[in-house]
């Protein structure tokens, strides 16, 4: 019996610590501690160009995030791309209508988000509502291409 | 004619060999109810299978993660990355070298003395014995040691990865003064709980499952003569590995590849 009570404890102590190490693993090691589970409204917004912007890149507002991107599809119909961004629940009627969204990349060679700067609008956002005023991604290969070309054409000056 | 005659046989004995163990397969999975009433069978093999293994486990999978820390501290402070070195040693633990380190180490531990065992079992004929008494030896031996070996590889890869981590946040944080809030961020913000945590644990669920169903198999099968014995061994050992290494690419093609 002595033996047994001693199994059973060694066992049981194993299985915590395998337990208590999944539980490690899921709350200190990944992205499961700190994100945000509750409710969300869901917002459009459309980009002539998102460039790496990708699904669950974060929303924020003067750099505190206020949400995920949950979706990005392309519309035929304008030939634009639309981004669905999931703002948490507190904000719902919080952000002004005439909001500016624009696609910003965390350092140099960091992941895209998307940075929302509030409007000065009375009325305010709520689900489904669509975001009027956006800037796109800088594309690196643009920007360098507009560089070249401006100094081709000094150049011939 | 004899090359085609000893293809043939070869082809027909591996045949044969596969068939024995999914047959086998199939008849632990039907002893799994009866354990249900024997919960302590269970229990003695977790001790042997699990416990036992959580040293050499624990062991490893620190200093696996303190070397890790030093190597990518080495690569990524000559692009100014030290900062990511969290995210670095997190995610090859995760990813790969959780599960199958572990998996490779409980086939070298476990799994080898799994096959001797029962190898040793059927050589001084214990297992005619049970079956002569009307018990299954496949139910009443087998069994308990495939679900222990099931239950207890994923949770080693846990602790594994946990000591891993905690490895390279020793060398890293402590020896090699990266800062401690870009670690543990960088780690946070890169790695993805049903990406990256949910799917080593996948893994590490059918590494348990091959190399305990391998070593059991081995055992069960060998020719039980002591040389029959130690040959079962070697195999067992061999054979996981390679199948470790082999359902790694496939998994990781399948989960991570798009």
């Amino acid at each position: 019996m002595n033996k047994n009570r001693q199994i059973e404890i060694w066992v049981g102590l194993f299985m915590a610590a395998g337990l208590a190490a999944l539980f490690v693993l899921a709350m200190q090691v990944s992205n499961l501690g700190n994100a945000y589970s509750g409710d969300t409204f869901q917002v459009n917004a459309r980009f002539d160009n998102i460039g790496g912007l990708k699904v669950k890149a974060p929303v924020t507002i003067a750099g505190v995030e206020v949400g995920r991107v949950q979706d990005v599809y392309y519309d035929a119909e304008d030939f634009r791309a639309v981004v669905v961004l999931g703002i948490q629940d507190k904000y719902r009627e919080r952000i002004p209508t005439d909001t500016f969204a624009k696609i910003l990349t965390a350092g140099l060679l960091g992941e895209q988000y998307i940075g929302l700067d509030p409007g000065g609008s009375e009325e305010y956002l709520g689900q489904g509502s669509e975001i009027a005023v956006t800037q796109s991604a800088l594309v690196l290969e643009e920007v360098v291409g507009q560089f070249i070309f401006g100094k081709g054409q000094e150049g011939f000056e | 004619m004899r090359l085609f005659a000893e293809l043939g046989a070869w082809t027909l004995n591996a045949l044969q060999r596969l068939g024995r163990a999914h047959l086998l397969l199939l008849s632990m999975l039907r002893g799994f109810a009866d354990m249900l009433r024997r919960p302590r069978l269970l229990l003695d093999q977790l001790l042997s299978v699990g416990v036992l293994t959580v040293l050499i486990i624990s062991v490893a999978g620190l200093f696996v993660g303190m070397v890790l820390g030093l190597q990518g501290y080495y690569i990524l402070s000559r692009f100014g990355g030290e900062t990511a070195l969290g995210l670095m040693v997190a995610a090859s633990l995760v990813r790969e070298l959780g599960p199958v380190l572990t998996a490779l180490l409980f086939a070298g531990r476990a799994g080898s003395a799994l096959t001797a065992e029962i190898g040793l079992m059927k050589a001084t004929e214990q297992l005619s014995g049970l079956e002569m008494m009307a018990v299954n030896p496949q139910y009443r031996v087998l069994a308990p040691r495939f679900l222990a070996g099931l239950i207890s590889v994923p949770l080693l890869a846990a602790i594994f990865s946990v000591l891993g981590v905690a490895g390279g946040w020793l060398v890293g944080g402590g020896m090699l003064g990266v800062d401690q809030a870009a670690f543990w961020n960088g780690m946070q913000e890169g790695i993805d709980f049903e990406d990256d945590v949910i799917n080593g644990v996948i893994k590490s669920v059918v590494f348990g499952l091959v190399c305990t169903w391998i070593a059991i198999f081995q055992g069960y099968d060998c020719v039980p003569t002591s040389e029959g014995v130690s040959r079962a061994t070697t195999r067992t050992v061999v054979h996981s590995s390679l199948a470790v290494l082999g359902l790694d690419f496939v998994l990781t093609a399948l989960m991570f590849g798009e």
